[in-house]
């Protein structure tokens, strides 16, 4: 009998060849994300199979230099430090994939840059000029070259699995940039916006999460950040403006609240931004 | 509309539950429609309380509302947001999964199992939907198998409309408020009586199971009334009379850019159109590589990989999206199926959450344009 005939030799081969070596690094943010990785729970072991967890602290003490093959970055910049470490980080990783709202487009502490992050630091700290702090959070992108980005607060551990499944065939991960809505529909939800006058981003919001909150009667926040975006201007999606103006006049919702809406957890990508800084000046 | 023959009967509202155990005693699952979160939505019924007795639905541009309708009419609620296409289309279908064997791999079939199902509360403007969805996944010798295997185990019970919404227009299409072909028994909800009429073999058996009294010519004169009533009242129209062609001449109409500035590009238009059949395939590989799934699940001509073609995204604008939707459905529809792609039942309208509607854009794209004085090629 030849040995590739015998029973478990493409499993051996599969765990024999050289495995991509993952790291996963944090910057600032919750540690929401790199949980969402550990709640994989069923596909764990296969996940510890394909690749060579080489450095990931929050799993295991057990962290090995780069370089990397594969990068999971959490997190936004918002020190010097960091500004300064990511580029390092970025000459260990062959592919480099931020993980959330933070990597991916700042996150909730990006609100900081509308406000004086000094008068934070005086309001908190006895001796704050020991605080080394950037007065403002940026994602990764605008530090380092970014392959892919996974949006979500947090990630969804299921979309997490098919890019690594996706770049472990060799194939471009394919990440969809639709609305929650179409999502919404696919899985019978009734709209919450239409049946209940609820102000949901749903409509402006990438898909990704499963639709998880209009599942539960709840309107999106955005937390996935705008559709598409690849391309931004005049006349492409998202369109934030007649949502917005949707939101004001048939919802009633107040300028600040409409500014509220899209200044959140996302509130940093360059779409939500101008939308709310356009109903800031309605105020 | 309602035929005066021995195929019809009467069921009194008191007895409707017998109809429920009639269909179960075939082998059918009963589904229809079930009040949720604010709406109404397909589930399996087992007995007549669990059908929305009592309300009643009010729908206008971007807002559906339930409400208590003061009468114990069963069918009250004209419709939800989903019409019959999910049971025969589904929102997502494994096609086929694919195993890797030794310096091969075999493709195993999917092919959904056949569960009879009887859909109870069906308008007419779904039965005319799905009447298009067989023209599309039906066609000639290009049966869609996955379409087909559910749509083979489809029982339809149609509602006849007798309260027109405000977002109907229907009568305008020829494709209601009475269903006319396409089921296999017709309801006509009376003040204590059902009208039952068989539209199949199928529902044959289950009138003469039924064993109920034939209907009286006054009965029948009665439902035809409350119909038409149901037709005059309907206030939205659409145009048809200049189509196709004129949206085909309405291509450069500047109205597009103004509702392209309302548009949002979220595709639930499409998503609740009876009609809209657009869909994308994706594969589900395992970890190992050792096996994937390949899957159909809901698209639309309002995404952006719809208008991807080989390394560019032909389009790319909110404009060229709706610009390509409303074309199709109204005008090249008719070129490409033999009728229009609109069948009137105004979701589009409802559950578009900045409320546009179709019937006042074709109105105002069958107007002159601010640009008519432009020759072609001017830019």
């Amino acid at each position: 009998m030849a040995e590739s005939d015998q029973p478990g030799h493409r499993e051996e081969a599969h765990t024999n060849r050289a495995r991509p070596r993952l790291g996963v690094f944090r910057f600032a943010s919750c540690d929401g994300c790199q949980l969402s990785i550990l709640n994989l729970e069923d596909d764990l072991l296969a996940l510890g199979q394909a690749l060579d967890i080489a450095y990931f602290p929050e799993a295991s003490s057990g962290m090995k230099p780069g370089p990397y093959d594969i990068v999971l970055v959490e997190g936004s910049i918002t020190t010097p430090e960091d500004a300064a470490r990511i580029l390092a980080l970025r000459e260990q990783a062959a592919t480099l994939i931020t993980i959330g709202a933070c990597a991916t487009a700042g996150g909730i502490q990006a609100l900081r840059n509308w406000a004086d992050v000094e008068s934070f630091k005086r309001a908190v700290y006895p001796s704050p000029q020991y605080i080394q702090s950037l007065g403002t959070s940026t994602p990764i992108s605008a530090h380092v070259q970014v392959d892919f980005e996974l949006w979500g607060c947090p990630i969804d551990k299921g979309q997490l699995l098919r890019v690594i499944t996706d770049l472990l065939a060799g194939v471009r991960p394919r990440l969809f940039a639709d609305s929650v809505c179409i999502e919404c529909k696919r899985r019978g939800n009734v709209c919450v916006m239409v049946a209940s006058g609820v102000p949901c981003l749903g409509p402006v919001t990438r898909t990704g999460c499963g639709a998880i909150c209009p599942s539960m009667g709840r309107d999106c926040y955005g937390c996935f950040g705008p559709t598409e975006g690849a391309r931004t201007g005049p006349g492409l999606p998202p369109n934030t403006a007649s949502l917005a103006n949707r939101f004001h006049q048939g919802l009633r919702l107040i300028p600040i609240e409409v500014v509220r809406r899209f200044r959140g957890i996302n509130g940093a990508v360059e779409s939500f931004k101008q939308e709310s800084e356009a109903w800031e000046r309605k105020t | 509309m309602v035929t005066a023959s021995d195929r019809c009967g009467v069921l009194p509202h008191a007895d409707f539950q017998r109809l429920l155990n009639v269909l179960t005693e075939k082998g059918y699952r009963v589904v229809g429609p079930v009040v949720r979160d604010g709406s109404v939505m397909w589930e399996t019924v087992e007995r007549t309380a669990d059908l929305p007795i009592g309300w009643r639905d009010q729908q206008e541009p971007g807002r559906y509302r339930l409400e208590q309708s003061g009468d114990d009419r069963i069918f009250g609620v004209v419709h939800g947001p989903q019409s019959l296409k999910p049971f025969s289309f589904t929102p997502r279908e494994a096609l086929l999964t694919i195993e890797r064997s030794k310096n091969s791999f075999a493709s195993v079939p999917t092919l959904p199992k056949s569960e009879k199902v009887a859909i109870l509360g069906a308008r007419a403007c779904d039965v005319a939907g799905l009447a298009m969805q067989d023209r599309i996944f039906l066609r000639d010798a290009y049966a869609d198998p996955y379409y087909q295997a559910r749509r083979n185990s489809m029982f339809v019970v149609a509602v006849n409309c007798t309260r027109a919404l405000t977002t109907c227009f229907c009568a305008s299409m020829g494709t209601g408020p009475g269903a006319t072909s396409g089921f296999d028994l017709a309801l006509t909800e009376l003040e204590t009586v059902f009208l039952i009429e068989a539209g199949s073999s199928e529902g044959n058996d289950i009138l003469s199971a039924l064993a109920i009294d034939p209907s009286s010519p006054a009965q029948i004169d009665e439902a035809e009334a409350n119909i038409s009533s149901c037709a005059m009242n309907q206030t939205r129209r659409l145009n048809t009379a200049e189509l196709p062609g004129a949206l085909y001449e309405a291509h450069e109409h500047s109205h597009w850019d103004d509702v392209a500035g309302r548009c949002l590009a979220c595709a639930n238009c499409t998503m609740v159109c009876p009609t809209c059949f657009c869909h994308t395939v994706e594969e589900t590989p395992d970890l190992t590589g050792q096996r994937t799934e390949h899957a159909r699940l809901w698209d639309s001509c309002f995404t952006q990989d719809h208008g991807y073609i080989h390394g560019k995204n032909i389009r790319p604008t909110i404009k060229d999206r709706y610009r390509m939707w409303l074309t199709h459905k109204l005008a090249s529809w008719i070129d490409q199926f033999g009728a229009s792609g609109c069948v009137g039942c105004g979701r589009c309208i409802t559950w578009c959450p900045v409320g546009i509607d179709l019937t006042e854009e074709l109105s105002a794209l069958l107007k002159p344009s601010i640009r008519t004085q432009q020759k072609p090629g001017q830019v």
